[in-house]
């Protein structure tokens, strides 16, 4: 490691590293944030949900797009794997299926971005016992 | 200079800025307790750890009670010395002293000269209202000094005193809590310790708790031994401090009723320490002028400074911290051990006694004199040259039990031979006096020239160190003095640097000499007590006939009869020293 | 650079890493290289999460879930089902101890609800052995603003402005102490790091130290910055080893980032900071004690005046502050004084952190708004009295501190309205105390703490303090006497007024507070000769009720000491000068015949 000679040296590492940790402070404030919930069991898995994820990360940092990837569980809609769960502040959970690559760069575009829905919506069929 | 202006008790007070409301209190004629703070002025020994707060004063507007000794007067203060506040606090403060104190003072070796003693009862403590618990400690006997540390009351006068006086760094608190006391590191004994025996810990302590190894019995039982014949010898700083124990102003000169006392005690001879003191001037003055000529010659192999070697915690205190400048002091005997060593040898066959019967006694103002006396080196077939060597205030203990009136005795001389002494010899007792009645000989012998004055004025005072450059009659000879081994410190570290500009360099253990040393009436912290002292010293010299050592008349028919010259063989054998490395 | 999609936060507080923390983090790691998601799951250990109570802990993140008491044997559960899965490992989840209610993320834990983390905002976040980290979490940036863009004084000013006091014990006004320094004149000056951290169950500096090591020393550079001084000491005790390394591994890292030593940030601007090591002495903590410790000397305080400010460590102008107060410089540099004087109340601002310990759920590390009330602490962030037992006072500022009651319980906690209810902050121990705490006891247990950590220097502490502990030990002895508590007081203002330092002047606290608002358990226990609390086992007396005992011999078969006798089927007794009141028999009667008096 080169040593820091000033102050703007400091602030370029302190902007390098911040991404390290970015995740950690997203996640003392989800609530603020974009929430995309990415179905991981083994049917999820299986029909590329790992890939859906990735591409999901990747995408909205290569947008500049402060959001929050996380895998959740089985939601029950195995038919309609990869499953994502999306949350927009202030805004109900919608849950997408069939979330291929395109269908993700789609949601990012046009639901995260505008605010508008896209096709695929899987309608809510049960409520959590929490609610 | 800046003047601050308070109220103390009522009364408008002026002082100078950095004055301390102890100081401030007293120039007002208010007169605030204290234990554990002591300061000799002018010679740069305090102890002020605040530590007892004894000495505690309301001060307006502070939230707790102020220790006087180490709280600086500020502009405008209003303290109350005596407020029910203070007062209580102060009773309860000595109330808890006392409280974790043997009460036994009726049997106290420092029974009528403890300030706690005093304090309690300046206090009117009637009753101790917390008792408990006392600490309890193992007591440490040493050849000179006894450490009854159930006493200490944690006041670390003996703690400056060990360390930043005489930098021997033997004593130190040890512990936490109710168990802190005052010991060698790892509360080893003294004897296994790098202690000098200087016993300034016991003249400055309060308590009981440092007191010397008493060998008036022994004393006692070989003076009703009529096998024994029992001499003694008094040391010159012993005269200029014993009256303090019989109710005499400081600085009172008594040395005519000493020798009264002494022979009403039932010694057989009452000699001199001075007498072997001229001795030493002579060894020690011809081994000075050894060198010093050598050194002038530009022989190489000569080291000077030449160091006194009078002082045994001096020589301990060497031998433990400088042993690779073993070789530098002279290596004459002190005045004690010369006479121990002609009196068993040169005396004794003069009277016809066997050395084993003849009991030799001296009374020095030292405690390292009684570990000195025990030296191996100064025994012949575990003989020793001195058998026992009491304190000016064993001295004093010694009178009163034998039921002596010591201020209505006549004035006595001493016996011959070794009574008989120079003026040179009596200034032994100070600082700067060794080295004057080396300069005084050593004059006359170096020039061949008869001195105009003997009074070396610019060897004379109590700063702890001195230096004057005497001119042998063309030739400067530059003199150090040191008394206070810290002070000594400072002159070997110079020469270890290759510093030092001295020929000759005085140092003797105690502040002020031997007039301060550890085995003399209590000074109770009074500075002034020294000063008399010194000057009873220097008007005796003045009064002396005889000035020069080389001229005391028993000196020179000792070494006609006996020795030969000074540094002869005999001389050599009988009254000089090799030091060992004790580190 | 590569980012991850999740982060597994391992605890590596001395705490969690005495519960095998090391060997989680470990096995997360071997699993995941296993499964070969090391490039996408990061596993790191942090500092202390401050939830001690229930260590170790494990947060993942991004979606916040805080696994309690997690054991090496538990992660491959948690890796397959939750990293995997998907599923949250459910019987790991923290659960409500009121409402029973899982909780799965941090976020909804009423510990961290009413918590408002600025000292120890990157504990349990940051890898604190990674000084990259630090600087992405704004490090360092304080440092560097101060020396490129302000003056010493400006900076000074910030500091006087916020508001910030002393967190060590005595709250002095942090920018006034840094003032005083930077006006003394001296060819050297010194920053030295209190971090003798020494009150019974205390913890907080310790875990800053662990946790976020970088912003201490960032602080002492501010601070050397504004007095003049480019040289720092951080005095932390030899039994806090984890920190010790934390702060070697820190300082080596600033040191290689320029960040310390010379010509920092290219300003000509030199510090650089060494460790020195404390041996674990309480009045070490004292600042005059704590310099002669450094210089070699015997670990006692000495006579102020001179402050450190003027005549310190070698007798130059030397600065000291706690650990705490460091912490929260860079973050008052950075967001400014106005927003640090924004919280807290009108003499205390910004966070004070304690370590709650005691009878409460939830013992662990908090940190809160100066204000909060002691009700918010206990219910809220310590959720309640263990065992559902009554509460009866909190303790606050370890053995110099006192005891506040159930009167005190929504008085907002600030230095002045501790100080008026007879305790103080302190460093910051909370120790709660239910309704089975004999107040004399408690009283008796600090005083022997400052008995034992005395340097017995002044007599009042050192006698007094031993004769206060003796009327103590008599009272809960049974053998008080009225006038017993009259001497309590009177010796303990003595002492209060008389003692050399803090130590001693504060030391009468825990007695003089207890005998203020407990006064009545006092008289109980020597009128009565009764512990209502049942903690003095010489006044208490076990006896058997012989209508109620059957003789099924339990009691006689467990006394340890062969103090019960009688025949099968027959009443039992006991004899009072054998038993040693152990209360076994008490606990083992199923018929309810041991009374106890």
């Amino acid at each position: 490691m080169n040593k820091i000679k000033s102050l703007a040296d400091l602030r370029k590492l302190q902007n390098e590293v911040q991404s390290k940790i970015k995740l950690r402070e997203k996640g003392d404030n989800p609530d603020k944030l974009v929430q995309i919930k990415v179905s991981m069991a083994t049917c999820g898995i299986a029909s590329g949900a790992k890939e859906t994820m990735t591409f999901f990360i990747d995408e909205l940092e290569h947008q500049g797009i402060d959001a929050v990837v996380t895998q959740t569980g089985c939601m029950g809609y195995c038919y309609a794997e990869p499953t994502i769960e999306l949350i927009i502040p202030g805004q109900a959970p919608v849950v997408y299926g069939y979330v291929t690559k395109a269908k993700a760069q789609e949601i990012i575009d046009k639901h995260i971005k505008l605010n508008q829905m896209v096709d695929g919506i899987i309608p809510v069929n049960y409520s959590s016992i929490d609610n | 200079m800046e003047m601050i202006n308070l109220t103390i008790d009522n009364k408008p007070v002026s002082v100078s800025k950095g004055t301390t409301v102890l100081k401030a209190a007293a120039s007002a004629g208010i007169d605030i307790p204290t234990l554990c703070y002591m300061k000799l002025e002018d010679m740069n020994i305090e102890n002020k750890p605040g530590g007892c707060r004894v000495c505690v004063v309301e001060v307006k507007g502070r939230r707790n009670l102020a220790p006087a000794c180490c709280t600086e007067a500020t502009e405008g203060m209003v303290i109350d010395t005596h407020s029910i506040r203070a007062i209580n606090a102060r009773r309860t403060v000595v109330e808890l002293i006392l409280s974790d104190h043997p009460a036994d003072c009726l049997i106290c070796a420092k029974s009528g000269n403890c300030d706690l003693q005093n304090l309690a009862h300046r206090m009117g403590i009637r009753k101790i209202h917390y008792q408990g618990e006392q600490s309890m400690y193992r007591e440490d006997t040493s050849p000179a000094i006894i450490r009854e540390i159930n006493k200490c009351i944690m006041c670390r006068r003996c703690e400056t005193m060990c360390n930043e006086v005489q930098t021997v760094g033997v004593l130190s608190a040890v512990n936490r809590g109710f168990q802190a006391v005052v010991a060698p590191a790892f509360e080893m004994n003294l004897d296994h310790s790098v202690c000098t025996y200087c016993g300034q810990c016991v003249a400055v302590c309060p308590t009981g708790a440092l007191t010397e190894a008493d060998e008036t019995g022994a004393v006692i039982r070989a003076l009703s031994d009529p096998t024994k014949t029992v001499i003694v010898q008094t040391a010159p700083a012993v005269r200029a401090a014993l009256g303090e124990e019989f109710g005499m102003e400081a600085g009172s000169l008594v040395t005519g009723k000493m020798v009264a006392a002494l022979r009403r005690l039932g010694f057989d001879y009452v000699f001199d320490t001075d007498f072997a003191a001229d001795l030493t001037i002579l060894e020690e003055g011809t081994e000075l002028l050894n060198r010093l000529s050598k050194f002038l010659e530009g022989d190489k192999n000569v080291k000077l400074p030449i160091l006194t070697s009078c002082c045994p915690a001096w020589v301990k205190f060497f031998e433990h911290q400088f042993p690779e400048m073993k070789d530098i002091p002279s290596s004459a005997r002190s005045p004690q051990q010369m006479f121990g060593s002609i009196a068993k040898t040169y005396f004794a066959e003069k009277i016809g006694v066997k050395r084993e019967n003849l009991v030799v006694v001296s009374i020095m103002p030292c405690l390292a004199k009684k570990y000195e006396s025990s030296r191996p080196e100064f025994s012949v077939n575990d003989n020793p040259d001195v058998d026992f060597a009491l304190s000016t205030r064993e001295l004093a203990h010694l009178i009163h039990l034998s039921n002596l009136d010591f201020n209505s005795l006549p004035d006595e001389d001493f016996d011959a031979p070794l009574g008989e002494s120079t003026g040179a010899a009596i200034i032994f007792g100070t600082t700067g006096g060794v080295i004057e009645a080396a300069v005084r000989t050593a004059y006359e012998v170096y020039t061949g020239k008869s001195l105009p004055r003997v009074d070396f004025e610019e060897l004379r005072g109590m700063e702890g160190l001195r230096k004057a450059t005497i001119d042998f009659d063309g030739t400067p000879i530059n003199i150090g003095i040191a008394h206070g081994l810290g002070n000594a410190r400072k002159l070997l570290e110079d020469i270890q640097a290759g510093h030092s500009e001295f020929h000759a360099i005085e140092i003797m253990s105690c502040p002020g000499g031997c007039i301060g040393g550890g085995g003399q009436p209590y000074h109770h912290g009074d500075a002034e007590v020294l000063k008399k002292r010194q000057r009873a010293i220097y008007s005796e010299d003045k009064n002396k006939t005889i000035r020069k050592s080389h001229e005391n008349p028993y000196i020179v028919k000792l070494y006609e009869e006996f020795l030969g010259a000074p540094m002869s063989e005999k001389a050599h054998h009988l009254l000089h020293t090799k030091y060992f490395d004790r580190s | 650079m590569a980012e991850y999609n999740m982060h597994i936060l391992v605890c590596g507080g001395t705490g969690c890493k005495a519960s095998q923390s090391e060997l989680i983090k470990t096995k997360f790691q071997t699993l995941l290289t296993e499964l070969g998601l090391t490039d996408e799951i990061q596993v790191i250990m942090t500092g202390c999460f401050g939830f001690c109570e229930k260590g170790p802990i494990v947060k993942i993140l991004p979606d916040n879930t805080f696994y309690t008491q997690v054991s090496p044997e538990d992660v491959s559960e948690i890796v397959e089902e939750h990293i995997i899965k998907g599923r949250k490992v459910e019987r790991l989840l923290f659960k409500d101890p009121e409402t029973k209610e899982i909780i799965g993320d941090a976020k909804g834990m009423d510990f961290y609800k009413k918590q408002k983390r600025i000292a120890l905002r990157n504990c349990g976040f940051i890898n604190p052995e990674n000084i990259e980290e630090y600087i992405g979490r704004d490090g360092y940036a304080a440092l560097g603003a101060c020396l490129t863009e302000k003056t010493p004084k400006e900076v000074i000013n910030i500091v006087k402005d916020s508001g910030l006091r002393g967190r060590g014990g005595g709250g002095f006004p942090t920018g006034l102490k840094w003032e005083i320094a930077s006006k003394s004149v001296s060819d050297q000056k010194y920053v030295v790091c209190n971090a003798d951290e020494g009150d019974p169950g205390a913890f907080m500096d310790r875990s800053i130290l662990e946790g976020d090591p970088h912003s201490v020393l960032e602080a002492m550079a501010i601070c050397g910055f504004c007095i003049g001084a480019d040289k720092g000491l951080i005095y932390i005790r030899a039994e806090y080893p984890l920190a010790i390394e934390r702060l070697k591994v820190a300082i080596n890292q600033a040191r290689e980032y320029g960040l310390l030593g010379n010509d920092i940030l290219g300003t000509g601007f030199n510090f650089d900071v060494e460790l020195r090591y404390g041996a674990g002495a309480f009045v070490c903590g004292e600042e005059t004690a704590l310099i002669h410790s450094m210089e070699g000397l015997r670990g006692e305080p000495g006579v102020k005046p001179p402050f450190p400010a003027e005549k310190g460590y070698n007798g130059k102008p030397t600065n000291v502050n706690n650990v705490e107060t460091f912490a929260n410089i860079p973050v008052i540099i950075n967001k400014g004084a106005e927003w640090f004087a924004s919280i807290g109340t009108k003499r205390s601002k910004g966070t004070k952190v304690f370590a709650l310990a005691g009878k409460i759920n939830n013992v662990g590390l908090i940190e809160v708004p100066m204000g909060i009330t002691l009700r918010e602490i206990i219910y809220d962030i310590g959720g309640g009295i263990k065992d559902g037992r009554g509460f009866k006072a909190v303790q606050t500022g370890g053995p110099s501190g006192g005891c506040l009651t159930k009167a005190f319980l929504d008085t907002p906690i600030d230095y002045d309205n501790l100080l008026a209810a007879g305790s103080m902050m302190g460093s910051g121990g909370m120790i709660v105390l239910d309704d089975s705490d004999c107040m004399v006891s408690i009283a008796k247990f600090y005083l022997e703490f400052t008995l034992d950590e005395s340097c017995g220097k002044c007599a009042p502490c050192r006698i007094g303090n031993k004769r206060l502990h003796e009327i103590l030990d008599k009272i809960t002895e049974g053998n008080g006497e009225l006038e017993d508590l009259n001497r309590l007081r009177l010796l303990g203002n003595v002492i209060k007024d008389t003692s050399l330092c803090g130590l001693g002047q504060t030391s009468p606290n825990p007695v003089l507070s207890t005998l203020d608002n407990f006064a009545e358990e006092y008289t109980e226990h020597v009128t009565a000769h009764k512990c209502r609390a049942g903690q003095c086992k010489s006044m208490m007396h076990y006896s058997i009720d012989p209508d109620h005992c059957t003789g099924c011999t339990l009691c006689f078969r467990n006394c340890p000491v062969g103090a019960i006798s009688g025949e099968k089927r027959a009443p039992h007794y006991i004899d009072q000068s054998i038993c040693i009141k152990c209360g076994v028999c008490f606990e083992k009667c199923k018929f309810n015949a041991v009374l106890i008096a």
